[in-house]
């Protein structure tokens, strides 16, 4: 018998000798179900962030690129990587900063770069594929190359399309790519207020595979009021056949230590969050 | 045999040497008794706060206790259900009726990949089938990612906690670890929790990127949708999961849950029963092979079925390893987890272990406790620990035959089932008024005086009196 | 009220003064104390340390013997506990359903003294007197398996001239556990030091409880240490007059 009927049936004879075999009560869900608490407190949803020591701002829609901007520029982000699909302004006002910072005859090629980046940026994503992010992570590989001598980066933004073939050079140009980055910029599926937790779909285009926001020492996530809700079981509802997903509450931490808590280990060693308010 | 029904029992490393020896020594060690005394006060006192919070955690606990059920009463066609989706998606799924066919299993498929490297995030399940001692004998060397797995590991030492395996250990311990076991490590490493995570940042950051087969376990596996869920806080079991392009996942058959949906419940109950925090850190959901990995799911019995089959005991694979009860309990306290001489050490230790082995591989786990309940009321999934180390109790004493202990026993039943042959029993207290002065009852006589019997029973009095 | 006093086998046997104490507090209330002479033991040893279907019969005497009560009340949380949460189970997985039903009728009728005392009387005000500096160790079976909660704490708080101070780490178990503290008398001792520590560190002259087996333990290893803190039960507080 192979092991797979084997233990098949062995839980068949242990349910048979089981009281009540086949017929455990039904479950009772009298805890908060979903939808029955509203949309989530953007107060608390900052305070429960600032909890686990997460950097929070939260802003006005049209604020959003300004907001970024600081946050890149007090980080000292040289380099950044972004999901292909966050919205191009997002970056924007970061990479004009960076543009006007640069020396007179960088600037000009700089800001072409950085027209052409929010040009690219436009939902075309589903038709980019394998051979366009081979491309892309080559050209990491180079700028991460570059970076490592004295020389300025031309194009400080790369845009890590969401469906990276793993396996051979393209990974390994991915993961030095991820590695001389700075900083990464994402949005996000759904936040949950009470616990302070931002989900990632990694088959989203405006937040990239998993591995984009995981080796980058740093995180910035731009969460829309919406998409903020009340508790755990609402965001379970919106996350119900997304594939792979990840939830962030803080940043990297242990308490492996005689249970004290540290910030940073393998993860992003800082999470910062960019809310943004609903003005309608 | 004495598991239930001559259900065939688990192996690896669930036995030890006998409680009441390991414990002694344990008790013996101060600074283990510092440090134990000093981590669990501190994570209890986090999780009583977080699981406050919540106004509807009854009902969460009661919803986790019911799902769970539900799975053990029709395991057999959420495993069917699970391997189906797995499949489909193209994940690989193996079975494994024992510790020694799991760890077949896995040294097959790493031995296939060439790799002489694998990195691991944090399992249980892999400790308790004995994985690295088996990859080592094919030459693979296992590099545990899990800050404090890492630290048992270097330390060449064995895990005593299920979520904090070197809880035992205290900063400075961890220090000369690092300094005497971490290659290229600074001399001048501080204590400092911050720099010695640090110090394993940099250490592992390297393996990350270039190991590229993964071992997990699984905190969930969904049978609805196969998607398998890990919780964690440091990032290691995201980098692994993401970066190696072969992943193998050794998972518990009792792990899983039947509907996506339930994740809703176990996403409450285990971050704040187990690191006492509203949410842990990383989350990680995948369903089917992700990015272009190839992915094996092994389902290991290992005794669960034996566990199954008894209706007294079966609650016990309800537990989703949080860890609320190690934490809690004051005989894990003090004696520390190896003293159960178990993968799974403390209250659901003492209940899991005995049942997964056979009673008779662990017969002094069940009375490895003083039956104080505080397990059974911090669990988030409601096992009743306490009923069920009394019924283990029960198969324990059953599997022998007549010793000195159920001699006086079935005597002392025999006089206390009539009251005119127990007082004459109980005025023989007299007698013992004497004896008490003079002959020590072993155990008792260490460390406590025995009480004077007095010179009348009180219903003596009762009946002089009225 | 006509109160059937569950007076368990350890008071019998060894803390006859607790029984006299409970008799004595429930009369100067206003109660009727009857004590049915059937009466033995609960048989939570023989259940709990592995013997259950030994415990069988005892558990048939001990309802037996309180058939007729209306109201069963016992100084001790863990014999209470055994007769509320135990004896019907038992019964029931051994196979006698008639024992199990006439077990959970005696359970129903079956109360802590301090549960007797708050929730059926309805009084925290004894009346008593002990001017004495007191700390209370709530036992494990008090507490977690009745679920007693405040209520000893009340009773303590309404007694005149008492110095009652807090227990550090009040919950915690003391390490006796019936037969765990001889199968695992080093463990036991462990927690024992720990419980005494705390005793100790409150400088109170009294330490109280519920249940006498824990007294007997805790009290036994503060007299080992020759502490001079008296173990005495709550009853025997409550029962003290000027």
């Amino acid at each position: 018998m192979s092991a797979r009927d084997e233990v098949l049936a062995r839980v068949r004879r242990a349910k048979v000798s089981g009281s009540g075999s086949g017929a455990a009560a039904p479950v009772p869900r009298e805890y908060r179900a979903a939808g029955t608490r509203g949309p989530g407190d953007l107060e608390l949803f900052a305070e429960r962030l600032r909890d686990y020591r997460a950097e929070v701002r939260v802003v006005d829609a049209d604020e959003v690129p300004t907001a970024v901007a600081a946050a890149l520029r007090e980080r000292g982000a040289r380099h950044i990587v972004t999901a292909p699909g966050i919205p191009p302004e997002w970056t924007a006002g970061w990479a004009a900063e960076q543009a006007r910072a640069a020396s007179a005859a960088e600037r000009a090629a700089a800001e072409q770069v950085a027209a052409a980046a929010a040009e690219q940026a436009a939902p075309q994503v589903g038709e980019q594929v394998a051979a366009a992010a081979h491309e892309q992570a080559a050209r990491g590989a180079e700028r991460a190359a570059a970076r490592s001598g004295t020389a300025e980066l031309s194009d400080p933004i790369g845009r890590i399309e969401s469906r990276v073939p793993l396996g051979g050079d393209a990974r390994e140009a991915l993961r030095e790519m991820l590695e001389a980055a700075d900083a990464v910029v994402t949005g996000c599926h759904v936040a949950v207020a009470e616990t302070g937790t931002i989900v990632l779909d990694h088959d989203a285009a405006d937040q990239g595979p998993r591995a984009l926001t995981l080796v980058p020492d740093y995180h910035l996530v731009v969460v829309r009021a919406g998409q903020v809700v009340a508790g755990v079981p609402d965001a379970v509802a919106a996350l119900a056949g997304v594939r792979t997903q990840t939830w962030i509450s803080g940043p990297s931490a242990t308490s492996d230590i005689e249970l004290e808590r540290v910030e940073g280990v393998h993860g992003p060693r800082t999470l910062e969050v960019v809310i943004v308010r609903d003005t309608q | 045999m004495t598991t239930f029904l001559g259900m065939p029992a688990g192996g690896g490393n669930l036995t030890g040497e006998p409680f009441p020896q390991a414990a002694r020594e344990a008790l013996g060690n101060a600074q283990l008794r510092r440090n134990l005394a000093k981590a669990t006060g501190t994570i209890r006192a986090k999780r009583a706060n977080v699981v406050g919070e919540l106004p509807d955690w009854a009902q969460l606990r009661a919803a986790g206790a019911a799902i769970k059920d539900d799975v053990l009463a029709n395991l057999d066609e959420y495993l069917l259900r699970f391997e189906e989706a797995l499949t489909s998606r193209g994940t690989h799924v193996h079975w494994a009726r024992d510790a020694e066919e799991a760890n077949r299993i896995v040294t097959d498929l790493v031995r296939a990949t060439g790799t002489r490297e694998v990195i691991k995030v944090k399992s249980m399940a892999t400790v308790e089938i004995g994985l690295n001692e088996a990859l080592a004998d094919i030459g693979v060397h296992a590099v545990e990612t899990d800050l404090a797995e890492l630290i048992v590991q270097l330390g060449k030492d064995k895990s005593s906690h299920i979520l904090v395996p070197a809880i035992h250990r205290n900063r400075s311990e961890i220090r000369d670890i690092f300094r005497r076991e971490m290659p290229g490590v600074d001399p001048g490493l501080t204590d400092d929790p911050r720099a010695l995570a640090e110090a394993a940042r940099r250490h592992l950051r390297h393996k990350f990127m270039t190991v590229d087969v993964a071992i997990s376990g699984a905190n969930f596996g969904v049978a609805e949708t196969g998607s398998l869920v890990v919780v964690e806080s440091e990032g290691n079991g995201r980098m692994c999961l993401t970066l190696p392009r072969t992943l193998i996942s050794v998972v518990g058959i009792e792990k899983l849950v039947p509907r996506w949906q339930d994740l809703e419940v176990f996403l409450q109950l285990l971050p704040r029963s187990s690191t006492g925090e509203r949410m842990n850190p990383y989350t990680s959901v995948w369903t089917g092979p992700t990015e272009g990995q190839t992915s094996h799911v092994v389902l290991v019995d290992n005794g669960r079925t034996a566990t199954l089959a008894d209706p007294d005991g079966r609650a016990a694979l309800r537990c989703i390893r949080c860890s609320a009860c190690l934490n809690s309990c004051p005989v894990y306290e003090r004696t520390g987890g190896h003293a159960y001489g178990s993968t799974y050490p403390g209250p659901i230790g003492a209940v899991l272990s005995p049942q997964l082995t056979g009673v008779d591989r662990n017969p002094t786990l069940p009375f490895a406790s003083s039956l104080c309940g505080v397990c059974y009321d911090v669990c988030p999934v409601a096992i009743d620990i306490p009923s069920m180390l009394v019924h283990l109790r029960e198969r324990v004493v059953s599997a022998k035959r007549a010793t000195p202990e159920s001699t006086a026993m079935r005597a002392l039943a025999w006089a206390m089932s009539d009251a005119r042959r127990w007082r004459r029993l109980v005025r023989l207290g007299k007698f013992g008024r004497l004896a008490s002065r003079h002959v020590p009852l072993p155990g008792w006589s260490t460390a406590r005086d025995l009480p004077q019997p007095p010179k009348e029973t009180f219903r003596d009095w009762w009946e002089s009196s009225r | 009220m006509r109160v059937a006093l569950f007076v368990t086998c350890l008071v019998d046997g060894l803390f006859p003064d607790v029984g006299k104490a409970t008799v004595r507090l429930l009369e100067r209330l206003g109660h009727e104390v009857v004590v049915p002479p059937a009466q033995t033991c609960c048989g939570q040893m023989h259940i709990n340390t592995g013997y259950p279907g030994q415990a069988l019969p005892v558990i048939r005497n001990h309802v037996e013997a309180f058939e007729h009560a209306d109201v069963i009340v016992a100084p001790s949380g863990s014999c209470a506990g055994s007769v509320r949460h135990q004896h019907a189970d038992v019964a029931r997985k051994h196979g006698d359903a008639k024992l199990a039903e006439a077990a959970a009728d005696t359970a129903k009728r079956t109360y802590e003294l301090s549960e007797f005392l708050v929730d059926v009387l309805g009084v925290t005000d004894v009346g008593a007197y002990f001017p004495h500096r007191v700390t209370y160790h709530p036992t494990c079976h008090s507490l977690r398996v009745l679920k007693v909660g405040d209520r000893p704490l009340r009773l303590l708080r309404a007694v005149e001239g008492i110095d009652l101070v807090e227990l550090p780490a009040a919950d915690t178990c003391c390490g006796f556990g019936g037969t765990f503290a001889l199968k695992n008398s080093d463990t036991s001792t462990a927690m024992l030091g720990d419980k005494m520590s705390a005793v100790l560190s409150t400088k109170a002259g009294v330490l109280t409880a519920g249940d006498s087996s824990c007294l007997m333990h805790i009290g036994g290893g503060l007299s080992r240490l020759r502490s001079g803190v008296r173990p005495l039960h709550l009853a025997q507080i409550l029962e003290h007059t000027r």
